[in-house]
């Protein structure tokens, strides 16, 4: 948002008012009907993924008429499957080329934790990565749990407003490299559940 | 069935010494060799009109836990006329020097197995053109992940982690031969330096 401070001032004196509220409810209502996802289907959640897409579930219902396979048209990143770390760079610079309004999903365990890949070459969840929305659970999720996550993105973005420019602000890499500060990634990466057990030999 | 592949005799008559012992394992001929003597062994079974093993199945290795074992180095070789299978192993002490001579000079298909045990094991094999990383990046430096004294989720912290991944720049390792086939396609360098944008909060 080109709001420069003293603009957003007078803004925030003002609202919201019935201009601002209607206007966000009509933008907000343009952008939950048109989402364009992004597949980043990198395993077995991108079959349900492409499940979720076909006849039977039809993402098409809901706005989302069609893949965006150029990241430049896209609005919702989808990532359906485990992040190997070979693959952290590529994810972020989709994620760096997708402009402003944007959102994504993290499809099922291993996108969003890691799941049962808590071992050497796999990132323990995408959000150490890139900012997520919505995390949907699932080993894989079944096309419902997915179509659950794309309404509740819906609501998330239904509640936005134009008067709040933390929203669309870019969340780049850090100038350690990192989006996250490093204890934090550590502290999201930790293991949990049965991996807590499994042996670190050496 | 339990019966010695014929091409043990034929192997023992040709070589004597250099077949150390021989083992039927569920059905599976093995035949271990002398460590200096392999390559020549695998050419004769690929030559030899009796033989014909002209199909080069797998190359793997085998580290135990128990540290009193031998390091085992594998070849799964086929004759595609014969319908004959045979498999070979190399024993080497998991303390020296591992280091085989490369049977791509045999087997083309060799190049990407070798590379393969050479990235998981850190088996060096003499003679191979091309010995890069293949499945992990090739500026990996955590060590090779599937020996038995490579820690589960690797060395490093998985901040350290994720931040070397996401530095990775993964067009600069594409082979000489990829990006002439993307120049051809594009008429320009796919690949000429992308920054990854910084700064900024996170």
């Amino acid at each position: 948002m080109g709001v420069s401070q003293e603009d957003h001032a007078l803004v925030s004196e003002i609202s919201p008012n019935w201009v601002t509220t209607k206007l966000d409810y009509l933008v907000n209502l343009a952008r939950t009907k048109s989402l364009w996802p992004m597949p980043f289907g990198t395993a077995c959640c991108a079959i349900e993924f492409m499940a979720t897409a076909a006849s039977r579930y039809d993402l098409a219902r809901f706005g989302m008429e069609r893949m965006s396979f150029s990241p430049r048209q896209a609005d919702v990143l989808i990532c359906a499957g485990r992040l190997p770390f070979k693959l952290a760079p590529v994810i972020r610079r989709i994620w760096d080329q997708m402009p402003q309004p944007k959102w994504s999903i993290s499809m099922g365990a291993c996108a969003s934790s890691g799941g049962i890949f808590d071992n050497y070459a796999m990132v323990q969840g995408i959000d150490t990565i890139i900012p997520v929305d919505v995390y949907v659970p699932g080993c894989p999720p079944r096309p419902e749990g997915l179509l659950y996550g794309i309404l509740m993105l819906h609501k998330k973005i239904s509640g936005e407003s134009l008067l709040d420019d933390g929203l669309r602000q870019e969340l780049m890499l850090r100038d350690d490299g990192l989006f996250l500060p490093p204890e934090r990634v550590n502290e999201l990466a930790e293991p949990f559940g049965n991996s807590v057990s499994q042996t670190r030999s050496g | 069935m339990t019966t010695e592949s014929s091409s043990v005799e034929a192997l023992k008559d040709a070589f004597g010494g250099a077949i150390l012992r021989t083992a039927v394992v569920c059905g599976d001929t093995i035949v271990y060799l002398a460590p200096d003597r392999a390559h020549e062994v695998l050419a004769w079974l690929k030559d030899t009109p009796d033989q014909a093993f002209n199909y080069l199945t797998d190359i793997t290795a085998v580290e135990y836990r128990d540290p009193e074992r031998p390091f085992e180095v594998v070849y799964q070789l086929r004759s595609l006329e014969r319908f004959a299978d045979l498999r070979l192993k190399i024993e080497l002490d998991p303390q020296g020097e591992l280091r085989v001579d490369s049977v791509y000079d045999l087997w083309r298909g060799a190049d990407w197995l070798e590379r393969e045990v050479f990235d998981m094991f850190g088996v060096a094999f003499t003679g191979h053109p091309d010995l890069r990383r293949i499945l992990m990046w090739e500026t990996y430096s955590e060590g090779h992940p599937l020996r038995k004294d490579f820690p589960l989720r690797g060395h490093l912290s998985r901040a350290e982690q994720v931040r070397r991944a996401l530095s990775l720049k993964p067009e600069e390792h594409y082979s000489p031969e990829e990006l002439e086939l993307a120049r051809k396609r594009h008429g320009r360098d796919e690949t000429s330096g992308w920054v990854p944008p910084r700064g900024g909060g996170a």
